[in-house]
């Protein structure tokens, strides 16, 4: 029982982490991006856009934080589900809205509240259920 | 019809090289200890799984796939058809990794994706 709560809660301290990542990342890609303007889709137009975004320090944030993403990801996917993790971590879908609305004051629609509490409601669902269904490999074969 | 395609090669994309990552992942075995040391050794055995390297192509064609999707189509039609991939995964969890999902798993995922489509159509 005690392996089977120490899971759990490994499992949801990932799945946040990559939630957290996922979103900042972004943030940071869609900040930096803004910064360097509309691209302009000609051989000059991308290689001056490929120069201004390995030269910006936003974009650089964002891609920390997306590589956050995937080792997280990956971490805890070398003990949970795929079937688990994978809704789960839609709950960022529903944290960025509720941030929006708080830290940014913008209006949500009334069907994108319908969509949160839909993802809420789903994700407590996923995450009653076991996060391991299946055998993983054990460190000492490895 | 190029659009139900690229929506195709994006969704299978992304939900098969997850797939092909998760089973390296479980190949791989989890990390002994969640400290760096051990974690940076986790991740050199991860990337020495063929697996992985099966499943890096496959997300970065699907990524190639949202971008073409994305400068045909408004980003409020994109976003909501890919939630789809919450279901396709499920269903690739079930069958090529032989998870077992639950009912209530099945019903949470349904209403993820229903979710998703949702707030993302805005």
């Amino acid at each position: 029982m005690a392996s089977e709560r120490r899971l759990r809660i490994k499992t949801l301290v990932m799945v946040l982490a990559m939630v957290v990542c996922a979103n900042a990342g972004d943030l940071m890609l869609k900040r930096g991006m803004s910064q360097i303007g509309a691209v302009q889709l000609t051989a000059s137009g991308l290689a001056q856009a490929f120069r201004l975004t390995v030269t910006n320090g936003t974009i650089w944030v964002g891609i920390f934080f997306l590589t956050g993403f995937m080792l997280s990801y990956m971490t805890v996917l070398s003990w949970a589900d795929y079937s688990y993790v994978m809704p789960a971590g839609a709950f960022g879908y529903a944290l960025l809205t509720l941030l929006a609305v708080v830290f940014l004051h913008e209006s949500v629609s009334p069907r994108r509240w319908v969509g949160v509490v839909l993802i809420c409601v789903g994700v407590l669902l996923v995450g009653q259920t076991k996060p391991r269904t299946t055998a993983v490999a054990s460190e000492a074969a490895a | 019809m190029r659009v139900i395609l690229a929506l195709t090669v994006l969704i299978l994309g992304s939900t098969g090289g997850e797939i092909a990552v998760t089973h390296g992942m479980k190949a791989t075995g989890e990390p002994a200890r969640l400290r760096p040391l051990a974690l940076l050794q986790f991740l050199g055995r991860a990337v020495r799984n063929g697996w992985f390297w099966a499943g890096v192509p496959l997300m970065a064609l699907s990524f190639y796939a949202l971008l073409i999707l994305l400068s045909w189509e408004p980003i409020s039609l994109v976003i909501p058809a890919s939630a789809l991939s919450y279901v396709v995964g499920t269903l690739g969890a079930k069958y090529i990794l032989g998870e077992q999902v639950s009912p209530a798993r099945w019903v949470g995922v349904v209403l993820v994706c229903a979710g998703v489509a949702l707030v993302a159509a805005g």
